[in-house]
């Protein structure tokens, strides 16, 4: 050991073996399909991806900036079929994001601890970004 | 000194050794070196990007295949600059805490660590300054 900090990372196992501990992702030790996993990874799975959604959101604002051949080139691409399959993704992942979102805040709050109330509330979350992302495009297409 | 605690021994009694020093303790900034400001600032904007999300969609609704003039004629409205403006600052400040988390959980050398840390938060800026320069040519 050359740190100190490092006394912190190692421990006994059952068989009173000493292990260092596993750093995360700890993805042997979880079953990622449990509700409590699979909504907790799904929000980090689709914060990233809106991380690299900002890129075409810049992009969106730099071309309208730059002039109207830019603009139109950034606006093909998104009304491209390759584009919608993009936005269709990204508008998923921003419901997703701001539904398991507003459930994170309850839980700082001290809300929704309990295991069925927990339960309810991840499905109220799929059910939410799912008709979320559905009612979006069906306006979104109608008023194209 | 006390030397009984609850008719204990001193030195029988149940305890915590705390192996954290006097000044660390008087900082209470913990191994985070910037005690819950990243916790708050997280939650904070994320309370923000409730209602500017939910105004940049219904926005996107308004802007689809739109021409640059409406864009710019959009943009030149005060308040969707202003709120545009809002949703850049929120927006890449969350994403920057948030992306800031992974990189330390999945990144475990120190200086690889540091260097992607390093890498996100420039590209961040950039980004965020782009867009806002962005918004306020349309806008002006």
């Amino acid at each position: 050991m050359k740190d100190v900090r490092e006394a912190l990372m190692v421990g006994r196992n059952t068989q009173g073996v000493m292990v260092r501990r596993p750093l995360s992702p700890h993805l042997q030790s979880y079953n990622m399909l449990r509700m409590s996993s699979l909504t907790s990874i799904l929000h980090r799975i689709t914060g990233v991806a809106l991380g690299l959604g900002t890129l075409l959101f810049t992009a969106w604002l730099v071309s309208a900036a730059s002039g109207e051949g830019a603009f139109s080139v950034v606006q093909a691409f998104l009304g491209s079929w390759i584009g919608l399959v993009i936005l269709i993704g990204f508008t998923f992942a921003l419901f997703y994001h701001f539904c398991n979102g507003i459930r994170h805040l309850a839980w700082d709050a001290g809300k929704g601890f309990e295991l069925p109330v927990m339960y309810r509330s991840g499905t109220l979350v799929f059910a939410g970004s799912v008709c979320l992302t559905v009612a979006f495009w069906v306006i979104g297409l109608l008023i194209w | 000194m006390v030397n009984k605690v609850n008719g204990l021994n001193r030195d029988d009694a149940p305890s915590v050794h705390i192996m954290r020093s006097e000044l660390g303790r008087a900082r209470g900034l913990g191994a985070a070196k910037s005690g819950s400001h990243h916790w708050w600032a997280q939650r904070v904007t994320a309370m923000a990007l409730l209602p500017l999300s939910l105004y940049f969609v219904v926005s996107i609704l308004m802007l689809s295949g739109t021409s640059q003039p409406q864009m710019a004629a959009f943009m030149a409205a005060p308040w969707n600059a202003v709120l545009y403006l809002c949703l850049t600052a929120a927006l890449f400040y969350h994403l920057s805490l948030g992306l800031q988390v992974v990189i330390e959980d999945y990144v475990h050398g120190e200086t690889a660590r540091i260097a992607s840390l390093l890498v996100l938060k420039g590209g961040i800026v950039l980004c965020a300054l782009a867009c806002a320069l962005s918004v306020l040519k349309l806008a002006l």
